[in-house]
């Protein structure tokens, strides 16, 4: 049984070269056992090298990677407990899906038509019975998806690693793969570590998100604590938008510090460690998580000018202008529920900051 | 990915990094022994001594190189005058050799062109209509063409048929039927590279350049063949050098007038009246001269490619 | 796009493609046609006939010709399969064994045979053979048939092979298969294609081959091109035309084998 508390993966200050170049800088994170994870970061951050060092395609060049307390590193790939879906499926081409699904049962020792038999069964988890007979190449893009994850599957991996198996998918596809992933993983119980760029993806899915940048690990968390508490600027502005400005601390107490921008606006925001009087720090703001009024409606209000008023659907995004500032980009939901209020270009207004919404980041 | 370019993207994988010693082994072996082992051992053979019934004398001897460039008389001991009869049919070689090319290459560049911009699907049909001549033996292919050209062959009757001409032409036993057969024994070659280099070529170029006012042969000769050219110098390449060795085309169809080098590596392996030695100094001269061209056409393909063409 | 603004399509060049197929293909033709004359001279058309292939099979130089097929088949059976099998581990190592020193050197040595100028390598294998007293026969020309088959075979192997991406395998071992599962059952199918039409090239090629026989046979001992040169060069007769039909025909029917081999696709 799955056991929330234990350790499923465990990365011990692993370290990953290619000759002089360093792919991974000294990692060390806790995959626990039955949790969705995900590695997060642009390409070339190093998250798919720590997945195939965890499949066994890659050697750790130090440091070692546990997997249920044991030591995995003398483990070649197919006496890993492990299982991959590929980022292009590799679906072996000359075999029928059936087949595909059953190799690994059959690797692992079962009969033809034992391993046969629980391939068809995975088969139809994945809702894709009816098309054992065919041949990889005659399936669409999201159904060899979905035979790539029930070939993972079939032999009940103790994790399984996904290497940003939905980036070949259309929009739509994808969104609804999202869900019928994280649907299974509930379902079968088995770790789930998710390789993907792309942001939304990852807080979609994830119980727990690693945020990885140039080979370094960035923030481990939960999905909204590295939406509403990024650890540093890489974070905030890699996921979501952000207003990132660039302050100077004045006072710092109990619930947050005072700074002030150019021009003279004075803003409050949450400070994190590091975060001293006098000191020149950045501030992240969401702009969802801005208004604009006609008169302050807080001490901290700043006052501005619309510039300009941008149409996206769901939102229409305001651009301020600060007297004597810098841009701000204001989010406003295009909903009549809420207080929408759209101002014309060219009209004053104040910009007003959530409580606590702000946040200062040292680096 | 840096680990996808570093371990799956590029051409080589290292899945068998651990046995490819074992691997290569019996191809290692194999060539060393029966290709790289016997072109040494002809080199010793040229510096040795020759045996009049055949074969050699184990005594060392620049004798067959001597021979080969310098003239002392009949009995070897007036005072040496330059020797022109192996030069100059190593001359006739070349020269046969190049018109073969250029023949080749005034009817492979138009054909490779036309066949590289046919749709996408008919040009693999298109690439074995040209190839299949070329997997047929070569030895029918010459007596073919011996045949076809010949005096009273199918093309003087044809010509004649038609009026076109009074008396048969007489095409064997010129230079021209040698050069004929050479072209028409590799023409495939020369067709080949330029159209793999043509397929390549991003015709966006072409549009850019016909934008800028360009007409279509000023865009052909200033922006298309620089493009291609590495395809074009390696179809000239693959064309040239076997031309120049070839044994067939000049014992078939060139009659005793127009020998070639190939004819004359031959005639000393066969029967007692062969000079081991001089055949061996003829072809390592041979073998020279391709390696060298191989060179200078690597040493510029590799700066072409450096200067990003 | 057609007409005067097609940038792709030049005046002159179709036609040029036409006779460019028509120099290529006219010899073959006319000798076809011939092999199926009646008359007794090459000249004179009398009508169709298969006289000439009953002289081949049944003629005075039948004997001469069935042993000189026979040793060609022989030959070119035995140095294909031998080049196939040495061609697709050295194409495995070279494609699948990661970077290393002497790998240019080693892709040198593999295509050497069809570097080096087809006489010169006569010479040398004739040279080499006589220098270690090695008596010339059957033997020496299917050794020499075999080492300048490997490249013929090479090159269609390890192009079908770099065409295969190597996350099949690695998917295939992330499934419990060992490296040599993965091996038979993964990569050797999807390389069947290239196997075959890299054996079949080099089939035609041992097939083929006339000059380094030429050196290397011992005397009496003939293959099918060395026969049939014999006998041109005491004139082109009629059963030549005959016989070169044959084995144009053999040839065109193994070169399309491997065409439709090496496109066909298993994966479908």
């Amino acid at each position: 049984m799955p056991d929330p508390e234990q350790i499923a993966i465990d990365v011990r200050g692993a370290v990953k070269r290619y000759g002089d170049f360093v792919a991974l800088k000294t990692i060390s994170l806790s995959i626990m056992d039955n949790e969705f994870f995900t590695l997060l970061g642009p390409s070339g951050c190093g998250k798919t090298t720590l997945l195939r060092m965890i499949a066994g395609f890659e050697d750790v060049t130090e440091g070692a990677i546990y997997l249920f307390d044991e030591e995995i590193e003398t483990l070649p790939p197919n006496k890993r407990p492990v299982n991959t879906v590929f980022q292009n499926y590799a679906l072996f081409p000359h075999m029928t899906v059936l087949d595909n699904v059953a190799f690994g049962l059959e690797m692992r020792g079962a009969s033809r038509p034992e391993a046969r038999t629980r391939a068809a069964e995975m088969l139809e988890l994945v809702q894709l019975g009816a098309f054992a007979a065919r041949k990889p190449a005659q399936l669409s893009g999201g159904q060899q998806q979905r035979v790539a994850l029930a070939r993972a599957l079939a032999p009940r991996p103790k994790v399984l690693l996904l290497d940003e198996p939905l980036s070949a998918l259309d929009l739509k596809l994808r969104k609804a793969m999202q869900l019928e992933l994280k649907h299974l993983q509930r379902e079968t119980g088995i770790t789930f570590i998710f390789v993907t760029h792309d942001q939304e993806e990852a807080l979609t899915m994830s119980d727990r998100i690693a945020v990885m940048s140039a080979g370094e690990l960035q923030q481990l968390g939960s999905p909204s604590d590295i939406y509403e508490r990024p650890a540093n600027m890489f974070v905030a502005d890699f996921i979501g938008e952000t207003n990132l400005l660039d302050v100077s601390v004045d006072r710092v107490d109990a619930d947050g510090a005072t700074c002030h921008l150019g021009g003279g606006h004075v803003l409050r925001g949450v400070a994190g460690d590091g975060v001293q009087a006098g000191a020149q720090v950045h501030l992240s703001i969401r702009p969802e998580r801005l208004f604009m009024s006609e008169t302050p409606v807080a001490a901290d209000g700043l006052r501005g000018q619309v510039r300009e008023n941008i149409f996206v659907g769901t939102d229409i995004t305001t651009i301020v202008q600060l007297d004597d500032g810098p841009d701000f980009v204001v989010r406003t939901s295009n909903s009549d529920r809420g207080n929408k209020r759209i101002f014309d270009p060219g009209t004053a207004v104040f910009v007003n900051m959530e409580q606590g919404a702000a946040r200062l980041l040292t680096g | 990915m840096a680990a996808g370019a570093a371990s799956g993207g590029s051409a080589t994988t290292d899945t068998y990094k651990d046995t490819r010693t074992w691997l290569l082994m019996p191809a290692w072996v194999t060539l060393s022994i029966l290709v790289l082992a016997p072109v040494l051992m002809m080199l010793v053979y040229s510096f040795l001594t020759k045996e009049f019934r055949g074969g050699v004398i184990w005594d060392f001897s620049l004798d067959a190189y001597d021979q080969f460039f310098f003239d002392r008389g009949l009995f070897g001991d007036d005072p040496p005058r330059i020797e022109w009869t192996y030069v100059t049919i190593f001359w006739r070689s070349i020269w046969q050799a190049g018109v073969a090319t250029l023949f080749s290459l005034l009817i492979g560049f138009p054909t490779a062109y036309f066949i590289a911009t046919r749709p996408a699907n008919l040009r693999p049909v298109w690439v074995f209509l040209i190839t299949i001549p070329y997997w047929v033996n070569l030895l029918i292919r010459t007596v073919s063409m011996k045949f076809l050209l010949r005096d009273q062959g199918p093309l003087n009757d044809a010509l004649i048929g038609i009026g076109l001409i009074d008396s048969p032409l007489h095409i064997v036993n010129t230079n021209l039927a040698v050069q004929l057969g050479l072209f028409y024994s590799y023409l495939p070659f020369m067709v080949l590279p330029i159209y793999a280099a043509v397929e390549r070529y991003n015709f966006a170029l072409s549009e850019a350049a016909a934008d800028l006012y360009a007409s279509k042969w000023v865009t052909l000769r200033r922006v298309l063949l620089p493009s291609v050219r590495p395809g074009v110098v390696a179809g000239c390449i693959l064309v040239f050098v076997p031309s120049m060795g070839s044994f067939l085309a000049p014992d078939l169809l060139g009659g005793a007038r127009n020998f070639m080098i190939g004819s004359l590596i031959e005639e000393q392996f066969k029967g007692n009246a062969g000079n081991w030695p001089f055949g061996a100094a003829a072809s390592m001269i041979l073998l020279s001269l391709v390696l060298i061209i191989l060179m200078l056409s690597a040493r510029q393909q590799a700066r072409a490619d450096k200067g990003g063409g | 796009m057609k007409g005067p603004f097609d940038l792709r399509s030049y005046t002159g060049f179709r036609a040029i493609t036409v006779l460019c197929l028509i120099v290529l293909y006219a010899p073959l033709i006319v000798v076809t046609v011939y092999s199926f004359n009646a008359s007794q001279s090459l000249t004179n058309w009398e009508g169709l006939s298969l006289r000439w292939y009953a002289d081949v099979f049944t003629g005075p130089e039948s004997g001469k010709f069935k042993i000189a097929a026979r040793n060609s088949f022989v030959i070119a059976l035995i140095a294909a399969s031998v080049a196939t099998a040495i061609a697709t581990l050295a194409a495995t190592g070279m494609v699948r064994g990661g970077r290393f020193r002497g790998r240019a050197l080693s892709f040198g040595l593999i295509s050497l045979p069809i570097m080096v100028p087809e006489i010169v390598l006569a010479v040398a294998t004739l040279i080499f053979f006589n220098a270690i007293g090695f008596d010339r026969g059957l033997l020496t020309i299917l050794l020499a048939h075999i080492a300048f088959c490997i490249p013929f075979a090479y090159l269609p192997i390890s192009a079908r092979m770099q065409g295969i991406e190597d996350s099949y395998e690695q998917a295939a071992m992330d499934l419990y298969a060992t490296r040599r599962q993965a091996f038979t059952r993964i990569l050797l199918p999807l390389m069947m294609p290239g196997i075959i039409s890299g054996f079949l090239l080099a089939f035609i090629v041992s097939l083929d081959d006339f000059i380094i026989t030429n050196f290397v046979k011992g005397a009496g001992v003939e293959t099918l091109p060395t026969a049939i040169f014999g006998s041109v060069k005491q004139g082109i007769k009629p059963n030549i035309m005959a016989i070169s039909t044959l084995l144009l025909a053999v040839s065109v029917v193994m070169v399309t084998l491997s065409y439709l081999v090496g496109k066909s696709d298993n994966t479908k």
